[in-house]
């Protein structure tokens, strides 16, 4: 902080000169890609044996899970922009998006089986 | 385990978490929350590989094919959890300043993937249903 003002005033809102936000938003956007790419094979997966009702009910529970993955990435993406020095992470966030992850792999034992 | 039941509560109690102690600097929670990110991906694509071993490698035998899948998606949960389990732990030391807790699990999961890719060459050699 310290540095940008002593650099000359900047012009927009005080930038963190380490770019830690932009890299929590960066962190949260590659893991939102792993999860697609998991959400994606399970869906193949669950598609693999032509469309059956467990099939289809299996592959629609991974896209809901992939939307609430792509909910909590979003929401935390938009509290990190909201302030120049964000908070820490509400656990609870962090609880919801490791469920997630964890029913992803519930759902994928449920369609091996 | 014990202390990993305890941190449960922990997960969705921010309050909890936010009385002890004092507020570190934002940018060492940022770090810590990108620890848990990598750890995150770590986990999905060990659960993205499980999916991936049941539907890339069918002419595996069943046995083989769903106990690696089954391995590979354990992993994934067993990381997750241990990742906002970890987070938790850090956080709190932060807050409480002391020292990062230290932990058997990277070399564990460097073990288990080391020992997964021996049972895949194992597998490709030996296992094939023809």
């Amino acid at each position: 902080m310290s540095a940008g003002e002593a650099a000359g005033a900047p012009a927009g809102p005080v930038r963190d000169p380490g770019l830690q936000p932009e890299r929590t938003r960066l962190a949260w956007r590659r893991t939102t890609l792993a999860a697609t790419v998991a959400a994606v094979l399970a869906a193949k997966s669950a598609l693999r044996d032509g469309v059956s009702v467990s099939g289809a009910v299996g592959g629609a529970l991974c896209c809901v899970l992939w939307l609430g993955f792509l909910a909590l990435a979003h929401r935390r993406i938009r509290l990190l922009a909201a302030s120049p020095e964000p908070g820490a992470m509400a656990p609870r966030h962090a609880a919801a998006a490791v469920l997630v992850t964890v029913a992803l792999a519930v759902c994928g034992v449920g369609l091996l089986l | 385990m014990i202390e990993f039941v305890r941190n449960i509560r922990l997960w969705f109690a921010p309050e909890q978490v936010r009385r002890e102690g004092g507020t570190p600097d934002y940018r060492f929670s940022l770090a810590n929350e990108r620890t848990f990110l990598a750890w995150l991906r770590t986990a999905l694509a060990l659960v993205g590989g499980g999916f991936a071993v049941d539907q890339f490698l069918p002419d595996l035998r069943w046995g083989w094919r769903v106990g690696l899948a089954l391995a590979l998606l354990a992993a994934g949960v067993l990381c997750a959890l241990r990742a906002v389990n970890h987070w938790v732990r850090c956080e709190r030391a932060m807050r409480r300043g002391e020292d990062l807790p230290v932990s058997r699990f990277p070399a564990l999961l460097g073990v288990v993937v080391a020992l997964v890719a021996v049972a895949m060459v194992f597998v490709v050699l030996v296992g094939w249903d023809t």
